[in-house]
């Protein structure tokens, strides 16, 4: 008995140190750049050996970086697109899952493989033509702002991956619901709307968190597409941050820290979604 | 149950989706094929029919084949210690021990930051300067130029592409082990299995489709990596770090070669497509069944 719980403390003890060691190998970049973020101009950024704790300490560089880069616009234009492209995505898949879960009609089957078939398509193998359409349809942002928060959104407004999780939501519901609906006289887009979609929240709440974090944090189509940096989205500007501020790491670390700052809240706050396992794969 | 929409009630829901792929998927999915038999290397807004030249001038292109190998090598890098590592880590926190919410959070974490950020951060631990190069020197080693010598700069890109994975990779992972029976282990531990013998009897042997899954998806992201390169070496130096959808990229986009751009994204998409119905007919069948 007592070998038996000695054994157990010692695997504990492994476990512990090997996840301990994983954990700070994941956090280290992130501190390290803050740590970068809070030394003052006395302090050498390059000091051997590396100081983790700042000695100059200050918050000069958040300031600094704050009033030179429009880190609000930057924000408010990921929100903008991020909104429209879960918004579009939670009605574009649900509309599209409902009939291939619940009705019969012709083509049925072609449009099954056809969405099924864009699974297959990487976007970087089509983003040029994807470029050129948004250009011939005038969704960019030397058109005007609006035209050019549209192109940002549109070619992500629905994915084949949204429509088979909404498709997976309805064919979970009983058919009796909509009997019932029907028998007390609602319109098809009743049922849709009053019955079927209130019943599958919680995979609208799934779909609505991953494309959230799917297009805050794109970055190759809006260096694509964007002209004008009053139109950058928070990775666009970060990334900017690295030829505006060329060497001063003290600059880009904060400014990086301060763009990270809105999606890890949205991620402690909605972490189970993330983390419990429920929803694998739904990312990418 | 009764027919109770009409005719038309189908096509209507489909159609507002159906446009976006149309437009934003099936028409450039063609439109790529087509522009590929086209030359633009004289004038930009005049193409002419050129067959297959532009295959024929990429398959002639040394850079090319630097970048196809750059891009495999990416791939035997990455896929492998993304397929084994965060099984590991998954099989270590599906016990019942003290913190586990913590663990899982820190270690998701590098997949919720926007990888801008990340290869920012990468960055400044590569700096030649930097805390990287301290602990290399400090070990007795000569410093190592991390993105500035050709040897390590695709290797230093990878380690990013690696780090932002393991979270993601872990959590498939711990899906997976909990469909795993207790009873199993249960009968394990009788017979006094060790943690390696019973893991590889039972975990390994039950989880095999996760991981045959983990090993295509890691594959098919592997062959998209983009923004990890832009950001860090811009597929330098001397193409040492370049892979193919930041070639295509800079062709398209910086060099307004369009043809040839658009062949190397067929040669992209037959690649990926060919990775993805292995995908898709072996391991999410019935995700995807009709």
């Amino acid at each position: 008995m007592k070998i038996d719980s000695l054994k157990k403390h010692i695997t504990g003890f492994w476990t512990h140190t090997i996840l301990i060691l994983v954990s700070l190998i994941s956090v280290f970049p992130f501190i390290w750049l803050i740590s970068t973020s809070l030394k003052g101009n006395a302090e050498n950024i390059f000091a051997y050996p590396p100081q983790i704790i700042p000695t100059d300490f200050t918050w000069a560089n958040y300031s600094g970086v704050w009033k030179r880069v429009n880190f609000m616009g930057y924000f408010f234009n990921s929100m903008i697109v991020a909104a429209g492209t879960v918004l579009l995505n939670l009605i574009l898949s649900a509309m599209a899952g409902y009939p291939l879960a619940r009705m019969e009609f012709k083509g049925k089957k072609i449009t099954f493989f056809a969405i099924l078939a864009t699974i297959m398509i990487p976007f970087q193998a089509i983003m040029l033509p994807v470029y050129l359409i948004t250009l011939k349809l005038q969704l960019v942002d030397s058109v005007n702002n609006i035209a050019g928060f549209i192109g940002l959104i549109m070619p992500f407004a629905v994915s084949a991956f949204g429509i088979f999780l909404m498709r997976q939501a309805f064919l979970g519901i009983p058919k009796e619901m909509e009997e019932a609906a029907i028998i007390d006289g609602c319109s098809v887009f009743q049922v849709f709307w009053k019955v079927l979609l209130p019943m599958v929240k919680p995979s609208l709440a799934v779909l609505a968190i991953f494309t959230f974090i799917g297009s805050w944090g794109e970055f190759l189509w809006p260096s694509i597409v964007l002209t004008k940096e009053a139109m950058y989205t928070l990775p666009v500007g970060v990334n900017n941050l690295q030829g505006m501020f060329s060497s001063n790491w003290r600059f880009i670390a904060a400014g990086s820290i301060l763009s990270t700052i809105p999606i890890l809240i949205f991620f402690l706050a909605m972490q189970r979604y993330f983390i419990s396992g429920e929803n694998e794969g739904a990312v990418k | 149950m009764f027919k109770y929409y009409g005719k038309y009630a189908p096509y209507l829901f489909l159609l507002p989706a159906a446009v976006v792929l149309i437009v934003f998927f099936f028409i450039p999915f063609f439109q790529t094929i087509v522009l590929s038999f086209l030359d633009y290397s004289n004038n930009i807004y005049t193409p002419s029919m050129c067959g297959i030249q532009n295959y024929v001038l990429l398959f002639h292109n040394p850079i090319f084949y630097k970048v196809l190998v750059n891009t495999f090598l990416y791939l035997i890098l990455a896929v492998p210690i993304l397929a084994v590592v965060p099984l590991f880590i998954a099989i270590l926190i599906n016990q019942k021990i003290k913190g586990i919410t913590l663990y899982k959070i820190l270690i998701y974490l590098p997949v919720i930051v926007s990888i801008v950020v990340a290869a920012i951060a990468f960055k400044w631990l590569y700096a030649d300067q930097g805390i990287l190069n301290y602990l290399v020197t400090s070990l007795g080693f000569e410093k190592i130029g991390w993105l500035t010598d050709t040897k390590w700069a695709l290797i230093s890109v990878v380690l990013v592409t690696i780090w932002k994975g393991i979270g993601y990779y872990m959590i498939i992972y711990l899906a997976a082990l909990m469909s795993v029976p207790k009873e199993l282990y249960e009968a394990c531990e009788i017979d006094g299995a060790n943690f390696l013998t019973k893991h590889l009897t039972v975990t390994i042997p039950h989880i095999m489709p996760t991981i045959a899954l983990v090993t295509t998806i890691s594959a098919i992201s592997a062959m998209k990596v983009f923004a990890e390169i832009y950001v860090m070496t811009k597929g330098g130096p001397l193409n040492s770090s370049k892979t193919i959808v930041y070639y295509i990229y800079e062709k398209a986009f910086e060099n307004l070669d369009l043809g040839m751009a658009s062949a190397m994204a067929v040669v992209l998409l037959i690649i990926v497509m060919a990775f993805s119905l292995v995908n898709i007919f072996c391991f999410e069948k019935n995700r995807y069944q009709l």
